[in-house]
């Protein structure tokens, strides 16, 4: 069933802002309602086109007075978030975090009109440990909870919207658990992390990344707000990179840090407002994380773009400190040089 | 070593660019072996900077590991230990199938030679993916070196996903407790685990194969434990052999031992009922007693062979 209102939170964020402006775009849908605490940001305004913006806090009841009046369907959750600088400190992000989540399922259970929930999650609900299969599925039990910060808020979110389909089963419920996202345009720790000239490693340790594109994100979501899609998704590109690989592949160099200095290093990074790294995304650097992608693969009958890809949309939008056709062309005057040495007589060959 | 292998290099852009290109009109336009070997390593370092080179959902990185990691091992395995393999014709061209070993040897060398005589000398050059435990997934350098290397841990997940995508998987069941034994229990099959590899074998309807391996036992004699050592640094064991830590760093070379590496019968499981036969704790009981017994003559039968340890 085609839903008819449509309410999105966090849209004032990148992401949030994105799936607004695409499902405005659909005239299949009535209305296109954006919750967020700030105002978007005014270049935004014109791609988020007849999306009616309510500035409201979802940690307060009045999201539930929007969800009664204007008889919402269809809820788009994507107001988990990861980096507690945007946020105004970890205390106001748990808070924007748990808190928020429970008020709006609070007011969505109460909702006769609900048809719908999705919920952009995390592929951190898993954590990051050795001790883990090489690649997560959706039912897996990981061996190590993730004890703080964004992945902990992630797992307890989940948790509450386990209990809403439990009190609501007759609410269609999408749980996406993204993988760390990347592309042309989006800024996440990650992508800043990587954008440093000299990227600060764990010694001793290359983790498997695995990448979401940004625009192949967008897509799941409106296909799971447009569509019926129930069930709980891992979504992310097939194929991993090693950490060293993809710093290389940036054209990046990376110096090793030993891991007792490792905390250390990623306090004064954050200090200077370089990268929001916070303690679980640390052991994420040790050890990595690989979900099996093939649930939605299947579901949707169609993929999102491979790992390699979505890091190659990101290498083109970097200058590269070391180029792909500079060590080639090195490559090929060393070959040059050994053949000349050898006929010397000749005319050199390129 | 004295004569250096020419490792055929994948994706070498020399030589593939060699056979596009019109054939020379001079001879002397030919390259010698000398930059060829050049032009090789040249292509393999510039896919290192890059990054230009694949590594599968497990952390497998083929390119390192065949250029790497396994061209300081041909020595060992052809020199020192002068391996002898058996049997190898019972491991399938393509396809999953579970190679089984005994474990021995206080660091698992038996593992690399194992790997090593798979990828130099089965026919279809197969590469082992090895079941480890997680100790060595916690420990810094070894744990990423050994996922690039193809290893992943000792868990059912993985050994399923393995095998069921056509990858020959490896195990050694006896653990800690194989590799760590003192020497006067050598060739004694330790306790097989509770057979959680003949499960994955029984899900996945994927043949068994039982590997024994004769003269890995020899080659770090384990004497003595450190319990008290090994309790401190958090180890299952810390290993005293008659030159280590007697002789500090040069302990750590190991004894000359003459290896055979027998590569036994196949044991099919695809006719047993699938999925259904591992929830039946008798059958994945007798099966593992089955690989077990099979394991521990065939040491015996090799042992009786053996002319003496080194030779």
């Amino acid at each position: 069933m085609k839903p008819r209102v449509v309410l999105v939170t966090g849209v004032s964020r990148y992401l949030g802002t994105r799936l607004a402006a695409t499902l405005a775009a659909d005239p299949s849908i009535e209305r296109v309602i954006g919750v967020d605490t700030v105002a978007p940001r005014p270049e935004a305004l014109t791609a988020l086109g007849r999306t009616e913006f309510v500035r409201a806090d979802i940690r307060n009841p009045l999201i539930a007075k929007v969800i009664a009046q204007a008889e919402v369907d269809t809820v788009v959750h994507m107001n988990v978030i990861a980096t507690p600088l945007g946020a105004g400190g970890r205390t106001a992000m748990k808070e924007i975090n748990v808190i928020g989540t429970m008020q709006l399922l609070a007011a969505c259970q109460k909702a006769p009109s609900m048809r719908k929930l999705v919920v952009k999650s995390t592929t951190a609900v898993y954590g990051s440990s050795p001790r883990d299969p090489a690649l997560f599925t959706e039912d897996s039990e990981p061996k190590s909870l993730p004890k703080s910060g964004y992945a902990k808020d992630a797992v307890e979110v989940e948790g509450y919207v386990r209990g809403f389909g439990r009190r609501r089963p007759d609410v269609i419920m999408s749980l996406l658990r993204f993988t760390n996202f990347i592309g042309p345009v989006i800024e996440t720790p990650l992508t800043r992390y990587l954008s440093l000239p000299v990227v600060p490693t764990v010694l001793g340790f290359d983790p498997r990344l695995q990448l979401c594109h940004e625009d192949d994100g967008i897509e799941v979501l409106r296909r799971c707000t447009l569509e019926d899609h129930p069930g709980i998704f891992n979504v992310g590109g097939e194929g991993v990179l090693l950490l060293s690989q993809a710093i290389r592949r940036v054209g990046r160099v990376s110096v090793s840090v030993p891991s007792p200095l490792v905390t250390l290093v990623g306090q004064a990074f954050r200090r200077a407002g370089l990268v929001d790294f916070s303690p679980e995304q640390m052991r994420y650097l040790e050890h990595g994380r690989v979900a099996d992608v093939h649930r939605l693969h299947q579901e949707l009958g169609w993929a999102p773009r491979t790992t390699a890809d979505a890091m190659k949309a990101f290498t083109d939008r970097a200058p590269r400190l070391l180029n792909p056709e500079t060590v080639a062309a090195a490559e090929q005057r060393v070959l040059s040089i050994a053949s000349r040495g050898r006929h010397r007589s000749e005319p050199a060959r390129v | 070593m004295s004569e250096a292998r020419v490792i055929p290099l994948r994706g070498g852009g020399a030589a593939a660019a060699r056979q596009d290109a019109p054939p020379p009109t001079e001879p002397v336009a030919e390259p010698s072996a000398w930059e060829q070997k050049l032009a090789g390593g040249l292509a393999f370092l510039r896919r290192r900077i890059t990054g230009d080179y694949e590594i599968d959902d497990f952390g497998f990185d083929k390119d390192l590991t065949e250029h790497v990691i396994m061209p300081p091992l041909r020595p060992l395995y052809d020199k020192w230990f002068r391996v002898e393999t058996r049997g190898l014709d019972n491991v399938p061209d393509t396809g999953g199938a579970l190679i089984v070993a005994n474990h021995s040897g206080t660091i698992p060398v038996d593992a690399l030679m194992t790997t090593l005589a798979l990828h130099d000398h089965h026919p279809a050059h197969r590469c082992l993916r090895l079941l480890g435990a997680d100790l060595v997934f916690t420990m810094p350098l070894i744990a990423p070196l050994a996922r690039k290397g193809g290893n992943t841990l000792a868990c059912n997940a993985d050994a399923e996903r393995l095998l069921s995508d056509d990858e020959l998987v490896g195990v050694f069941p006896e653990g800690f407790k194989g590799i760590g034994k003192p020497f006067s229990e050598r060739y004694k099959l330790q306790r097989f685990g509770r057979g959680g590899f003949v499960s994955a074998a029984l899900r996945t309807g994927k043949p068994i194969i039982p590997v024994s391996i004769v003269g890995a036992e020899e080659i770090f004699p384990l004497i003595g434990n450190s319990k008290s050592l090994a309790r401190l640094l958090n180890l299952p064991y810390v290993p005293i052999t008659p030159t280590f830590p007697l002789l500090g760093p040069l302990g750590l070379i190991p004894l000359p031992s003459k290896w055979i590496i027998e590569f036994g019968e196949p044991i099919e499981t695809a006719h047993l009922g699938g999925p259904a036969a591992a929830e039946d704790p008798m059958l994945v009981f007798n099966l593992t007693d089955q690989v077990r017994e099979t394991i521990q003559s065939t040491l015996y039968t090799l042992l009786m062979q053996r002319r003496s340890v080194f030779f």
